[in-house]
């Protein structure tokens, strides 16, 4: 149990994967200019990353993996190369079937989140966190928590980025800077904040 | 080669350049650069998908129903960036390592979704090709100039060969070991970005709010 805390804590925190992997930044920076934007998305990304890295692990554990396929009696078989085109299309069925399922069943949510949903099939914080399961070869439990932890990260990195923005827009900057330019020297300020946490040893 | 395909070619790469501009394919343009032979296989890698993907979309382009065409791009963009993926595994294997997760990234990288979305599904073969080979290059210029700053001044080197000789070996040089950090990244493509808007004021952003100084009306008039 000690272990999915310290897991949860360290892809919250030290692994984050906004801003030490530079992962889904296209929509970090482009969707971070309100912190309720922010938040909307945030949430979506927190609950498809919860869905597709338990999925796909499910997918790598006993499809992809070398030697996978024993228990159908093709222990020879290594589909590793199939790995990446089976991630990325279960991310985009998990995504088509939840906007689905929230239109039909939770129509508010849906409307709030509505535009980002089908956007976060492109994210690559979504497709970064399976290959880094993958790459970690993470058990069932491991990647549940990883996946929930690896999202709730994320969101909190846009939310807190969208806050910084919103009160930039008041400040004075040199013509060539505003907008994009100075939305990276933020986020490069935050993601040095973000490295004090990499001292932590968990 | 006609003058429009030159154009087509040559734009993105400082006046429409993909990472500054339309602010995509940002998440690998950060995490590759910190050595300069990783982001020259990175954008050889980008570089290949995306004019093949354009091309590839560009010639079903007719055939794809507009309500699955995402999936269809998919498909094809991760077909594609398998075989790259393999090709560095069996070529190039300790630069693969190296890359980690950010070769299998080139499939959700926006500039190749972007561009097979904005240019390849309305365009012919040839010019999309083109535009993803030009778009490819643009990416590559903003990446080679970061990598290099960041591997001469990081670690006095290029392509681990040493040119600025370091202090611990006996030389004069210091290295700054902030720019071998993730986060320089980000400074150094905010400082293209102002250099890049300097030079050609028409990419500048109008502000949200017009700053007046309250005590000094010669400017506020």
């Amino acid at each position: 149990m000690t272990e999915l805390i310290n897991l949860f804590i360290k892809a919250v925190f030290v692994e984050n994967l906004a801003l030490t992997f530079f992962l889904g930044m296209c929509t970090f920076l482009a969707v971070s200019k309100q912190i309720a934007t922010a938040l909307g998305l945030g949430i979506a990304v927190v609950v498809v990353q919860t869905l597709t890295v338990p999925i796909n692990n499910v997918i790598y554990q006993f499809l992809i993996r070398d030697g996978a396929l024993e228990w159908a009696g093709l222990s020879e078989m290594n589909l590793n190369f199939l790995g990446l085109i089976s991630y990325i299309s279960v991310i985009a069925a998990v995504v088509q079937v939840l906007e689905m399922f929230l239109d039909r069943h939770v129509p508010s949510l849906y409307n709030s989140l509505g535009i980002f949903l089908p956007l976060i099939t492109v994210n690559c914080a979504i497709l970064g966190g399976s290959l880094f399961m993958v790459e970690r070869d993470y058990s069932f439990s491991e990647s549940v928590t990883y996946g929930v932890g690896s999202g709730v990260g994320w969101a909190l990195a846009i939310v807190a980025m969208a806050g910084v923005r919103e009160k930039l827009k008041y400040s004075d900057i040199p013509a060539g800077l505003q907008g994009l330019g100075v939305a990276f020297i933020t986020a490069g300020l935050m993601a040095l904040g973000f490295m004090a946490f990499s001292g932590i040893q968990l | 080669m006609s003058y429009e395909h030159r154009k087509i070619l040559f734009e993105p790469i400082v006046d429409n350049n993909p990472v500054i501009l339309q602010v995509l394919g940002i998440c690998s343009a950060l995490a590759v650069t910190s050595k300069l032979s990783t982001t020259v296989t990175m954008c050889i890698a980008l570089t290949v998908v995306t004019a093949l993907s354009n091309a590839a979309i560009s010639v079903i382009r007719n055939h794809i129903p507009s309500s699955i065409r995402i999936i269809v791009q998919m498909t094809i963009i991760s077909s594609l960036v398998i075989v790259t993926d393999q090709f560095l595994k069996a070529y190039a294997f300790t630069i693969s390592k190296e890359l980690s997760v950010f070769v299998g990234l080139i499939i959700t990288n926006c500039i190749v979704m972007g561009r097979a979305e904005a240019y390849a599904m309305k365009h012919p073969p040839l010019p999309s090709f083109l535009d993803g080979l030009g778009n490819g290059l643009g990416y590559s210029a903003l990446l080679l100039v970061i990598g290099t700053i960041r591997e001469l001044l990081g670690s006095g080197s290029l392509f681990g060969y040493p040119i600025l000789l370091l202090e611990r070996d006996g030389g004069w040089y210091v290295p700054n070991g902030l720019l071998l950090l993730p986060p320089s990244a980000f400074f150094l493509i905010g400082l293209i970005i102002w250099v890049v808007r300097s030079w050609k004021p028409a990419q500048v952003e109008q502000p949200e709010f017009r700053i007046y100084h309250a005590h000094r009306p010669e400017v506020a008039s």
